[in-house]
């Protein structure tokens, strides 16, 4: 194996489903069982993947490979494209395509039936291709360009069902809120390309490093950061931004799992993680305050959601506010770490609500489901397991990565004074639990809410339950370290994943991450010595501190569902603003819809006033200055320009009547001027 | 005057007084057999220039293929009643001006452009030379030719035949 | 009268197109006009293998010569098979009659 070959691999990985879209879009309306070539691409591109990361990850664990050619050359101006292949991309790649590879499994049985099964299978395809090209990329153009194909292929999953209206309107709202992001991530990307010449990541970053700064200036290299960061605020549904998330539960669930829990919105993430090392002190406040802000009001607004969808939705949106604020705190190791221990139970927790949603005929809403339990034993442990893990609670993987994210937040605080992440951190740790087992419990426990609906109810089929097992089993600790409290000495936090040194001038990072007190833990490991020592220092409060938080969520969701000893109508009905506050999303939508909606529409109104009256008014005096112009115009018209135009008319009749001539209309005379020009072309461009 | 300029204006002389006389002609079948002459000079000049093997295959193509051809065109596409078959012209007059310009330019292209010109010896014979060279740098197009011939036989076989089977 | 060399050649060869170019020009006959194809071509053979004998291009002017008449027979075939066919939709073989596109 040598880094020839696994760029080859890469490749073939990267390219692979794409043929499997191009052969099923193409084919599928012919051949009817084409969806079996898109698994076959999918099974081959996930054995591809193991085998690709396993040698990256034992073999060249310390190196980066990469590859690239140049696309376009201008004359100082190259633009290349390429791949880079790190930890971090072979990872991604395996969590990308083992989840694709489960869903596309699991769509099988889900979507049994659909009339548009093939093209289905080619969406999930060019997704999954889109996807790949985010990871593998080594330059911001590349990423811009999958970025925007990721966007697209989520615009037409969310919407396949369109002959729903809300499915079409919630792909629309997609679409557009993404591209506001976009607009933001394009500017950075000019930003610095307008500087560097360049869009490769490496080169970037080792000019800034040189102290090459945009403009000269750090408030620049800041704002490129941040305009850059909208791209993942769009695409990982952060504040304010998130609106889209929700409303894209209109989609078909397993595409849910896939895009809108695992992968999709993990780009913003991981395009953050690319650019970690540049972002300044400044910009990483500012991220870290999105971040934590998010995951607090989409922890707030999960609370009261009824249906099952909205609130794991909801929780996606809280769970990505998690790694982005991680980023911030340049906790950088533990945001990939619960990117990737997340990806597993969320895609876990979606596809079990698929699987129950598929059990009780299409209802989600929470009153018509619970008391599943004992109709759907192997679904209902998988979700609790995912459910102990997105909760914190020891021996899953959760625990690790968000205990590692609280703990940075606490070492934060202590660090910088900034106490407020910390806080809305450990809040949101409380609530998550609290609505996780909400619904866990509204679920499967109790009564069922739709007797004639339950008694229908069967355990899935194994297309649909092995998917489950295997990514509930992925989401306990041993997959990651082998010990169950801390996952520091663990192979994925010592050895595969390791945090970069920022290369933004001193004067603008935070003081912790000053390189002059940095220790060289091992070759490309540097982190600040303070740092550090802060995180020991704070780790075993932190988990205490959540591990209890998440103790207590669980106990008040079972005293207020399972047991019923607190009234649940009397307490809302006592902070009723409050209910309503979470229950109508904070009236974001609504306060969105007043502001830039009606905004749009008042202004296009203004606009339309102005056109009719000033513009209008201005083209009508000008017509009317016109119209006595005209008449003095016309008798000049009548008299001298009518007999210059009469004149020319008879000249080109007399013309046209030599030329008619030519025109026979025999291709024998066609030739004959053909092969005189060629004469005339050869006598007069002659080398002398 | 060697007899190498001799035999040359010799065979020039019979292309070119040929050639003219296929174009001038009414009747086509002498026009068919004028062309036969005109190809024999030019197999001559072939052979005057080196290229034995050409001047062989264009006796042995032209001659003896696509001449028998045009004959046959000829032959079953008029009413035969003897050798007489007229071919009318249209346009000369403007064609023979059009055709005098293009024969003096084309003439003065030829005399003044400044031709690279250092005459190479050929060999003696050169059949195994363009063997080699077919079945080694131009393999691929000898080749295409051969499957270009299969299909032009198997086309013209279409397109003439009498019924749709 | 020179020594013989290139421009004798391509003079002759520059006659024979006109020539061709003549026929191709003003016979009505369809077959007529085929001669003159084949005239046309004879003539950019000829200069072929003058260049290849007076100018850099060695052998190589031989070897498309050769091509040029395998093409001119294949061309040949099916220009005939074509006219045959023309012959009896139409029972004349004169290019300027046949113009049913036109409509």
């Amino acid at each position: 194996m040598t880094e020839t070959i696994l760029i080859n691999i890469a490749l073939v990985i990267l390219f692979l489903p794409l043929l499997g879209f191009a052969a099923t879009i193409n084919l599928g309306a012919k051949i009817k069982k084409m969806y079996y070539f898109e698994i076959f691409i999918i099974t081959a591109t996930l054995i591809l993947t193991i085998i690709a990361a396993f040698f990256k990850l034992s073999d060249f664990v310390n190196t980066q490979i990469g590859s690239s050619f140049t696309w376009i050359a201008f004359d100082t101006v190259k633009i290349d494209l390429g791949i880079k292949i790190d930890n971090i991309t072979v990872i991604m790649l395996f969590v990308v395509n083992l989840i694709s590879f489960l869903v596309h499994l699991f769509s099988l049985e889900y979507m049994k039936g659909d009339k548009r099964f093939n093209r289905y299978f080619a969406y999930l395809g060019i997704f999954t291709f889109s996807m790949l090209g985010i990871v593998l990329t080594d330059n911001l153009l590349m990423m811009y360009i999958f970025w925007e194909l990721v966007g697209l292929s989520s615009y037409l999953l969310i919407g396949f069902w369109f002959e729903k209206k809300s499915a079409s309107d919630a792909g629309k709202k997609a679409f557009l809120t993404n591209r506001i992001g976009d607009i933001g991530m394009f500017l950075g990307i000019l930003i610095l390309f307008a500087n560097y010449n360049t869009f490769n990541f490496d080169v970037i970053y080792s000019q800034i490093n040189l102290g090459i700064l945009p403009f000269d200036s750090t408030v620049w290299l800041t704002a490129a950061g941040i305009l850059l960061f909208m791209g993942a605020v769009g695409k990982s549904a952060q504040f304010p931004l998130h609106v889209w998330l929700p409303d894209a539960m209109e989609g078909p669930t397993p595409v849910s799992a896939l895009i809108h829990a695992a992968t999709m919105v993990a780009a913003g993430v991981y395009l953050c993680l690319r650019l970690f090392v540049m972002l300044t002190s400044d910009a990483m406040l500012v991220i870290a305050v999105v971040g934590a802000f998010t995951s607090f009001l989409a922890a707030t607004i999960a609370l009261t959601q009824t249906d099952i969808k909205r609130v794991l939705a909801y929780s996606t949106v809280s769970q990505l506010g998690y790694m982005i604020m991680s980023i911030g705190i340049g906790a950088y190791a533990f945001a990939f770490f619960h990117l990737v221990t997340h990806a597993f139970f969320k895609a876990c927790l979606f596809l079990g609500s698929g699987s129950v949603i598929h059990a009780m005929h299409h209802s989600q809403e929470l009153e018509d489901l619970g008391g599943l339990r004992k109709k759907m034993p192997v679904t209902y442990l998988t979700f609790l397991i995912s459910t102990l893990a997105i909760s914190g609670i020891p021996l899953t993987s959760g625990f690790l990565s968000k205990d590692g994210i609280l703990a940075g937040t606490l070492a934060f605080g202590e660090l910088t004074g900034h106490w407020l992440i910390p806080i809305l951190g450990f809040t949101v740790a409380l609530l998550t639990a609290f609505y996780m087992f909400r619904l866990l419990i509204l679920t499967f426990h109790g009564k069922p809410g739709n007797q004639e609906k339950y008694n229908h109810a069967h355990e899935s089929k194994w297309v649909m339950a092995f998917p489950l097992v295997l990514l509930s089993m992925l989401s306990i600790f041993i997959f990651y370290t082998p010990n169950p409290i801390s996952a520091e000495s663990g192979w994925f936090l010592d050895k595969w994943i390791s945090t970069p040194e920022t290369v933004v001038p001193e004067s603008t990072r935070f003081e912790f991450m000053k390189s002059s007190d940095s220790e060289l833990v091992d070759a490309n490991f540097v982190h600040s010595k303070l740092y550090e020592e802060t995180m020991h220092h704070v780790h075993y409060p932190a988990m205490i501190l959540s591990v209890l938080l998440g103790g207590i969520g669980i106990l008040f969701a079972f005293l207020f569902y399972q047991w019923k000893k607190i009234n649940v109508d009397k307490l809302t009905n006592s902070i009723r603003p409050l209910y309503n506050l979470s229950k109508n999303k904070w009236y974001l939508d609504e306060i969105y819809n007043a502001t830039f909606i009606n905004g749009t529409l008042a202004l296009s109104k203004i606009i339309s006033w102005f056109d009719q009256y000033i513009v209008d008014g201005i083209v009508n005096g000008t017509a009317k200055i016109t119209k006595i112009y005209s008449t003095y115009i016309k008798w000049i018209d009548t008299y001298i320009v009518d007999g210059l135009v009469n004149l020319t008319a008879i000249l080109s009749g007399i013309i046209g009547l030599a030329l008619r001539k030519l025109q026979t209309g025999k291709v024998q005379t066609y030739i004959v001027y053909v092969i005189l020009s060629l004469l005339i072309l050869l006598i007069v461009f002659k080398p002398v | 005057m060697n007899i190498y300029d001799i035999i040359f204006y010799l065979f020039a002389g019979i292309t070119i007084i040929s050639g003219f006389l296929v174009v001038s002609v009414k009747n086509i079948v002498h026009a068919a057999f004028y062309l036969l002459f005109t190809l024999f000079g030019i197999a001559g000049l072939y052979v005057l220039l080196g290229a034995d093997f050409i001047a062989i295959v264009q006796i042995m193509v032209y001659v003896g293929g696509i001449l028998i051809l045009i004959l046959f065109g000829v032959m079953l596409t008029n009413k035969i009643v003897d050798v007489e078959i007229k071919s009318e012209s249209f346009q000369v007059i403007p064609a023979i001006i059009f055709i005098g310009i293009l024969m003096g330019g084309l003439v003065f292209l030829m005399v003044t452009t400044n031709w690279e010109n250092n005459e190479l010896i050929i060999p003696l014979t050169t059949t195994k030379i363009l063997g080699n060279i077919i079945l080694t740098d131009y393999i691929l197009i000898f080749e295409l030719l051969g499957i270009l011939l299969l299909i032009a036989l198997i086309g013209a076989a279409t397109i003439a035949r009498k019924d749709k089977v | 009268m020179a020594q013989v060399g290139l421009n004798h050649f391509l003079i002759v060869s520059a006659l024979l197109f006109s020539f061709g170019l003549f026929a191709v020009v003003t016979r009505k006959n369809a077959v007529m006009v085929l001669m003159g194809i084949e005239l046309i071509l004879n003539a950019s053979n000829i200069n072929f293998i003058a260049f290849s004998k007076f100018g850099n291009f060695a052998i190589d002017g031989q070897v498309i010569a050769l091509f040029v008449i395998v093409l001119a027979a294949a061309e040949a075939a099916i220009a005939l098979a074509i006219v045959l066919n023309i012959y009896k939709v139409f029972s004349n073989v004169n290019v300027d009659e046949i113009d049913n596109l036109k409509e």
